[in-house]
């Protein structure tokens, strides 16, 4: 791959920041040029104002900044997103374009790929440079297998999950970045952007920075041994965990499954919380498990949680057939409970 | 809204989320062992998708759906049995590979070659449905590059809510980081949803419905046009089952004072 042009793109946060999914980003784009002999790097920027999101990354050694900004590109808006990316993309010659997963990119990344006649693949989980060869690594069938491929076609777009690489902190360093003008015509303002709202469960929803993921499964909703449901205190249980450990609240889709179909259940649950092959794939360094029976279609969405364990009373559930480190055989109301009280 | 809306779902077929998948290399690339044997859903994002569309058409007066959906015919007139008496829709079908190993480009073509095929599908009154991915290719992008080659400028990814105003304006709220909503307004369609899960319950089976759409289903199904998906230009050096096993240690002896004790100093660890 000696004539690549090798792409690192972002859009500055709300405060004109870049996120950490993107400087985590960098550090790859970064590496593949390292690795690539011959290649040529460069960067574009969309944002409302980019100048600081320009001088975070300016120490990248990319040899063009390209920036989109401006009112219209202040907001997270496909039409005005993919405008100002086919703008960069077209500016620089890219073929190959590194981008970090974010919700904004997701959805316009792959338009922009379209517009270009280039490919896409997502969810990157890794690089594989081999002599001359550069290929991708991402998961298929909801990372129920890893694929390691390579393609041929020009541009080629990436976008790399949350958690693949180290993030970047480079000092900033003086330059100068292009600014590229893309008008915004209102055939492209036709969305309104109206702003942001927290969810009810805004509080426990898959918190990326937590280091412990505490999924509560349906078993919490089951008769206990005196015969009762006690959804009270199950819920009272697993918010005080929750809250003295910090942890991120996921669920199995059986449990919000229940609630979207009235059946009483916890308020603070939604389908935001679900984990598995429908649901989210986490990444914390740690996961422990209540209540819930470790089921196959659930846990490929473990697949990037480090030190696993759970809490069930079947000693033969899911959990036991290697996909947990360690598996406690005992009433988690009683557990759980006795575990808060000593955090 | 007096005319209502088209609404048309992009929906294809995955392996139950139950099966376990094991990955072989073929001839034309990599595929499931025994693909065509494995047992198929609806893929379960683009089952939302159609939910809700069926939602959409019992509440606004004059909306239609219809489902493109891709795959190997035979096995899509199975999956229909299960589909058809869930919310009315007119099936167009596409006889072709959905394995999730095939390129969303030419994915993407197929489907909106299609969709512009439709006949009587009015494009100003268009709402483009779909899954904000798949459980087969889970790429999270094919509903972007349709409504790309349909024109459609105003697109939304991992919506779980859409409400239509009395004057016909949408508001969506689509998924974003930290568990927030991005909530925004768009006049009127065109435009492209691809849906998380929404927050419609599966609606339960009716018999009449499936009736009404098995009429149709069976003359879309013999319709349905063979496409040939390449994956030229693509080589896969391999594709494995993630090497995760662990080996479980089960405690079981000792009190729940010590289990509690071992959790709580390995979550302060």
């Amino acid at each position: 791959m000696t004539t690549e042009i090798i792409l690192f793109l972002a859009h500055s946060e709300d405060d004109g920041s870049l996120s950490r999914s993107a400087l985590e980003t960098l550090t790859g784009a970064m590496e593949l040029h390292r690795q690539s002999s011959g290649a040529t790097f460069v960067t574009g920027f969309i944002g409302g104002d980019v100048s600081a999101a320009v001088a975070e990354a300016s120490g990248c050694d990319a040899g063009t900044f390209y920036a989109v900004s401006g009112p219209d590109f202040a907001m997270s808006r496909y039409a005005s997103d993919a405008a100002a990316l086919e703008a960069i993309c077209r500016a620089s010659g890219a073929t190959i374009v590194v981008a970090p997963a974010t919700s904004r990119f997701n959805r316009a990344i792959p338009g922009v790929a379209q517009r270009l006649g280039g490919r896409i693949d997502t969810h990157v989980g890794g690089f594989v440079l081999n002599g001359a060869e550069f290929a991708i690594q991402r998961g298929y069938y909801r990372q129920r297998m890893i694929a390691t491929l390579t393609r041929t076609a020009r541009p080629w777009f990436l976008t790399v999950d949350s958690g693949v690489f180290l993030r970047w902190e480079g000092a900033p360093v003086p330059v100068q970045a292009t600014a590229l003008n893309v008008t915004i015509g209102d055939g492209l303002r036709k969305t309104n952007v109206v702003g942001y709202k927290a969810p009810l469960a805004s509080a426990q929803t898959i918190r990326p920075d937590a280091k412990l993921l505490f999924v509560a499964g349906v078993g919490w909703t089951k008769k206990q041994a005196d015969g009762q449901v006690h959804l009270e205190d199950a819920a009272k249980i697993i918010l005080t965990v929750v809250d003295k450990s910090g942890a991120s609240l996921g669920s199995s889709k059986s449990l919000v499954d229940q609630s979207s179909e009235g059946q009483s259940v916890f308020s603070f649950m939604s389908h935001l919380n679900q984990v598995g092959q429908t649901g989210s794939t986490p990444r914390h360094p740690k996961g422990l498990a209540a209540c819930c029976h470790g089921e196959e279609p659930h846990v490929v969405g473990w697949r990037f949680i480090g030190e696993r364990r759970a809490i069930n009373l079947d000693p033969n559930c899911g959990w036991a057939q290697g996909k947990a480190d360690v598996l406690y055989v005992a009433d988690a109301f009683e557990l759980v409970a006795r575990v808060s009280q000593l955090l | 809204m007096s005319t209502g809306f088209h609404v048309v779902v992009c929906g294809s077929l995955v392996p139950d989320l139950l099966q376990t998948l094991e990955p072989v290399q073929g001839p034309a690339g990599p595929g499931l062992r025994n693909e065509l044997m494995l047992p198929s859903v609806l893929d379960p994002w683009a089952a939302h998708a159609l939910f809700e569309a069926g939602h959409l058409a019992a509440t606004v007066p004059g909306t239609k759906v219809w489902l493109v959906s891709l795959g190997p015919k035979a096995k899509l007139q199975q999956l229909m049995m299960s589909i058809a008496p869930k919310v009315p829709f007119e099936l167009v079908a596409i006889d072709a590979s959905a394995s999730g190993f095939t390129d969303p480009v030419e994915v993407a073509a197929a489907l909106a070659g299609a969709i512009e095929k439709i006949p009587t599908v009015d494009r100003s009154r268009l709402l483009l449905f779909g899954g904000c991915a798949s459980a087969s290719r889970d790429a999270g992008v094919t509903v972007q590059m349709v409504g790309e080659r349909l024109g459609i400028a105003d697109q939304f990814l991992a919506a779980d809510e859409l409400t239509v105003s009395a004057q016909g304006t949408l508001t969506i709220l689509e998924r974003v980081e930290g568990g927030r909503y991005l909530v925004s307004e768009v006049a009127g369609p065109p435009c492209a949803i691809a849906w998380a899960t929404g927050n419609l319950p599966e609606p339960p089976n009716n018999p009449q419905v499936g009736m009404l759409n098995m009429r149709t289903m069976m003359p879309a199904l013999q319709k349905a046009q063979p496409v040939q998906l390449s994956a030229s230009g693509t080589t896969f050096h391999s594709v494995e089952l993630p090497k995760q096993e662990r080996h479980t240690r089960i405690v079981k002896d000792i009190s729940i004072d010590e289990m509690a004790r071992e959790i709580a100093n390995w979550i302060k660890e």
